[in-house]
C-alpha cells in the first residue's frame, strides 16, 4: 500500500513522510502526477485571477465607447516596426479614421508611421475597484491613443475589457449555481441515503423525472417566466437558482450512493459499537469519506452550469445587458453579418471552451486522486 | 465460572426479492435460525462452520449490531441480568461499552482518514469517558498493551501492515475495558506467522483484562489453539457444542466428523482420507425438512428426513443435534490419515504434503 507513495517521495529527493500524510496530502501527491489536470488548474487560476482583478487588468471600462474605432479588429502588439527596428517598449500602430468613399462608412486605418507605446500602470477612465474605492489606474494602456487587444463591437466597446468582466460574471454564476446545487444535492441525497426505504424510493423517482425533462426547453420556460421589469441583478440571482434546480440531481445521486455504501463499511459499524451517535458517525466518518467525491462531482458539474448559462444568455433569455457574461457577449455574434465582418466577437466563445476544458481536466485529475487509498 | 451470556432461540432472517413497489418479500434468507447457547465468564467459545453458515451474522446478532428477527439475549452484568433485546438505542449504546467486536478485515474496519491515536481514542471520546491528558494516557497505555509503537500513533492506518492494523483494531475494542469481545474471523485475513502473534496477544489480554471471547473462525487449527469450547454451525443452526478436545477427538455429529477429517496433517508419510460430502450445501432460503444436514449425511435415515433433531446434552457439556449420536462411532481429528505404504508412489490417492 505504501510503496507507490514512498516511491514518489524518493524521486522528489525531499524528505516526505507518507506514513504521516493526511488524506488531503496523499490526494495532492496523486493529483500532481496528472499533468493535464495541473495545466487545467493553472488555467483556472488565471481565469479566477482575471475575474477578481478585471477592472484593473482591462485598459478601459466595459461601457466606454470609442467612436473613432467602431467595429474594428484586434490591434496587434509589436516589438519591431515597419523598418524592422527593434523597440524595447512594445507598441501598437496608431489608427486614423477615414470615410469609405463608396459606402461612406467610417473606417479605421493603420498609420504605420505613428506608434502608440504600451505603458504600465497608466491613468485611464475612472472606475470603482470592487465597488469600494475610486481609481483610474489600469495595468496597461497605449500612450497617446487607445488599445483594443480583441477589437471592438459595433458600439466601439473594448471586447477585451468586456470579456474580462464577463469572466467574473460567468464564473460567479457557475460558482453560485454549483454551491446551491451542492447544498440541495447533499441534503436531499443525504436524506435519501440515510433514511432509505420509501423516502429513498420517492426521491429517486423524483430525480429520474427531473432528469428526463429536456433541460434546454425547461430552462427556457423557467427564464421566460421571469418578470421583464426585474433588475439585472435579480435576473442574475434567478438564473443561478434555475441552473441549480436542475444541477442538484446528479450530486444527490452521488451522495446517496456513497452514503449507502459507507453505511455498510466495517468502520461505520465499529464506530456505532464504539458508542458514536448518528450525528457523530455522519460528521466524523461518513462526510470526510465522501467529501472528496463530492468535490470531484462539483468540478464536473461546474462546466455544465457554465455552458447552461452561456446557452441561455446566447438565446437572449438568460442574463441581459448591461450585465456582461460570456453568453451575453456571444449574443452579439449571433448573425452571419457580424461573424463575417467581426469574427473577433467570437473570442469570448474561446474562453468558454478553455474554461470547460480546464474544469474537465481538473475534474479528471481529481477523480483519480479522490481515493488515495485505492490501488 | 459464572454465566456471562445466554442466548435463546435467536433468529436472523433477511427479506429477499420484493415483488413490486409496495410488495411483500418473496422469501427470507434464514441466516441464523434458532440458535441457543451460553458463554461462561472468562472462556473462549469458538464458532466454526463453512462460509455462509451464518457465523458472522450470529456474532453480530449477539451484540445486536444486526437486529435479530427473534430470540432472547441475556447478559449478566454487575450481578444483574440485562435483557439485550429489550434495550432502546441509548441503553444499547451503554451496553456496547461492555461488549465489543474485532473485525475480520483490518483494512476496512479502520477509518483511513483518522490517525491511529484518534481511532483508538474514539470510543472514549464518543462515550465522554476521558479527554485531554487522561485520554492520551489511556490510548498510550492500551496501544502498548497491544504491542503498538507509541511513536507511530500519529500515523494513518495506510502506513501499517495487516497485523499491526489488527492490533490497532484490538486496542480500539479494548479501550473501554469491555468484558465480552466478539472476534469475527479476527485472524483469517492475516499471514500464518502473524496469526500466531495475534492469537497470543488475544490470549495474553484475556488473562490481563479478564475477557470473554466469542471466537468466530473457519480455521480449525486456530480454533483448537485458542478456544476452550467450540460450537459447530451448519446452515444457520448449531450442530454440536463441546469442549475443544472432545469436539475434535470424539465428535458426535456427522458434520463435525467431516470437518475434522479435512484438517491437514503436517506429516508427509501419512495419506489424507477425508470424508467427502456429496452434493451442494442447501440454500438457507429454503432449508431441507428434518435435519438440516440430512441431504449430505451418509448416516441419514428416514427419521432424519422427517423430524428435526434438537440440540441436546449427550454427555456433560457435550451438546449435539443428531438423532443418532449414541449409535454412531465417528472418527475425530487426525484419525483419518493412514500410514503410507512404503511404495507410496503407486498410490493415486492425494498425499499430504504434495
Amino acid at each position: 500500500m505504501t510503496a507507490p507513495v514512498q516511491a514518489i517521495s524518493l524521486r522528489k529527493g525531499r524528505l516526505k513522510r507518507p506514513e504521516m500524510a493526511t488524506q488531503w496530502q496523499l490526494m495532492w501527491w496523486k493529483f500532481k502526477k496528472h499533468h493535464m489536470a495541473l495545466v487545467g488548474m493553472s488555467l483556472l487560476a488565471a481565469f479566477v485571477f482575471s475575474a477578481v482583478f478585471a477592472e484593473f487588468l482591462s485598459p478601459a471600462v466595459p461601457s466606454e465607447r470609442n467612436n473613432s474605432y467602431l467595429a474594428s479588429g484586434p490591434m496587434g502588439i509589436h516589438f519591431f516596426d515597419a523598418e524592422w527596428d527593434f523597440h524595447a517598449r512594445p507598441f501598437v500602430y496608431a489608427r486614423t479614421t477615414k470615410r469609405d468613399p463608396v459606402t461612406l462608412r467610417k473606417l479605421s486605418v493603420v498609420d504605420e508611421s505613428n506608434h502608440w507605446p504600451i505603458e504600465f500602470f497608466v491613468r485611464g477612465s475612472t472606475y470603482k475597484f470592487w465597488g469600494l474605492f475610486e481609481t483610474d489606474i489600469h495595468l496597461f494602456g497605449a500612450k497617446g491613443g487607445f488599445i483594443h487587444l480583441f477589437g471592438t463591437d459595433t458600439l466601439g466597446r473594448d471586447v477585451f475589457t468586456r470579456t474580462l468582466h464577463a469572466t467574473r460574471v460567468s464564473l460567479s454564476v457557475g460558482l453560485a449555481g454549483v454551491s446551491f446545487a451542492f447544498i440541495l444535492g447533499a441534503i436531499i441525497g443525504g436524506i435519501a441515503g440515510y433514511f432509505g426505504g420509501m423516502i429513498d424510493n420517492a426521491i429517486m423517482r423524483l430525480i429520474e423525472f427531473i432528469r428526463s425533462v429536456p433541460s434546454l426547453p425547461l430552462w427556457l420556460a423557467l427564464s421566460a417566466a421571469l418578470p421583464r421589469e426585474w433588475s439585472s441583478f435579480q435576473v442574475y440571482l434567478a438564473i443561478t437558482v434555475i441552473l441549480a434546480l436542475i444541477g442538484w440531481t446528479h450530486l444527490a445521486r452521488t451522495v446517496r450512493s456513497k452514503l449507502l455504501a459507507l453505511r455498510e463499511e466495517d468502520f461505520t459499524l465499529a464506530a456505532r459499537l464504539s458508542g458514536c451517535t448518528d450525528m457523530r458517525i455522519i460528521l466524523r466518518h461518513l462526510l470526510p469519506a465522501f467529501m472528496s467525491y463530492m468535490i470531484v462531482d462539483v468540478t464536473i458539474a461546474f462546466p455544465e452550469i457554465l455552458l447552461a448559462e452561456t446557452s441561455l444568455s446566447f438565446l437572449g433569455l438568460g442574463l441581459r445587458e448591461p450585465v456582461e457574461s460570456w453568453g451575453v457577449l456571444l449574443y452579439a455574434a449571433q448573425n452571419v453579418r457580424s461573424i463575417a465582418h467581426m469574427p473577433w466577437l467570437l473570442i469570448p466563445g474561446l474562453f468558454v471552451v478553455f474554461a470547460v476544458l480546464a474544469f474537465n481536466f481538473v475534474g479528471d485529475g481529481m477523480r483519480d486522486a479522490a481515493d488515495p487509498y485505492s490501488k | 465460572m459464572s454465566k456471562l451470556l445466554k442466548i435463546t432461540d435467536i433468529k436472523v432472517h433477511f427479506p429477499i426479492g420484493k415483488a413490486g413497489f409496495f410488495g411483500r418479500p418473496a422469501g427470507y434468507v434464514r441466516a441464523v435460525d434458532g440458535v441457543s447457547f451460553e458463554i461462561q465468564r472468562g472462556e473462549t467459545l469458538g464458532l466454526v462452520g463453512e462460509s455462509g453458515s451464518g457465523k458472522t451474522t450470529l456474532g453480530r446478532a449477539v451484540l445486536r449490531a444486526i437486529e435479530p428477527t427473534g430470540g432472547q439475549i441475556v447478559y449478566e452484568h454487575d450481578g444483574t441480568s440485562v435483557d439485550i433485546m429489550a434495550l432502546d438505542r441509548k441503553g444499547l449504546r451503554a451496553m456496547w461499552r461492555h461488549m465489543q467486536m474485532i473485525f475480520q478485515d483490518p483494512y476496512s474496519s479502520l477509518n483511513p482518514r483518522m490517525t491511529v491515536r484518534d481511532v483508538i481514542g474514539e470510543p472514549l471520546i464518543a462515550n465522554k469517558l476521558a479527554k485531554g491528558s487522561a485520554l492520551s494516557d489511556r490510548v498510550v497505555d492500551m496501544a502498548q498493551r497491544c504491542g503498538l509503537d507509541v511513536e507511530h500513533l500519529g500515523r494513518f492506518p495506510h502506513a501499517f501492515s495487516g497485523g499491526q492494523r489488527q492490533r490497532i483494531a484490538i486496542a480500539r475494542a479494548l479501550i473501554l475495558h469491555p468484558e465480552f469481545i466478539v472476534c469475527d474471523e479476527a485472524v483469517s485475513a492475516l499471514d500464518v506467522s502473524i496469526q500466531a502473534q495475534i492469537l497470543n496477544l488475544l490470549a495474553d489480554l484475556q488473562v490481563q483484562l479478564n475477557l470473554t471471547y466469542l471466537f468466530i473462525a473457519h480455521d480449525l487449527a486456530a480454533v483448537a489453539y485458542a478456544c476452550d469450547r467450540v460450537a459447530v454451525m451448519y446452515l444457520g443452526q448449531i450442530a454440536e457444542i463441546a469442549p475443544t478436545e472432545k469436539l475434535y477427538y470424539t465428535p458426535k455429529h456427522p458434520y463435525t466428523e467431516a470437518l475434522m477429517s479435512a484438517i491437514p496433517e503436517a506429516d508427509p508419510s501419512r495419506v489424507m482420507q477425508p470424508v467427502f460430502l456429496t452434493g451442494e450445501r442447501p440454500s438457507p432460503t429454503n432449508p431441507p425438512d428434518g435435519c438440516r444436514f440430512q441431504t449430505r449425511c451418509r448416516y441419514a435415515t428416514d427419521a432424519c428426513r422427517t423430524s428435526i433433531p434438537k440440540l441436546r446434552e449427550h454427555a456433560t457439556g457435550h451438546w449435539v443435534a443428531c438423532h443418532h449420536a449414541e449409535e454412531l462411532t465417528l472418527k475425530g481429528a487426525l484419525e483419518h490419515g493412514v500410514a503410507a505404504r512404503p511404495a507410496h508412489l503407486d498410490s493415486p490417492t492425494i498425499q499430504a504434503g504434495t
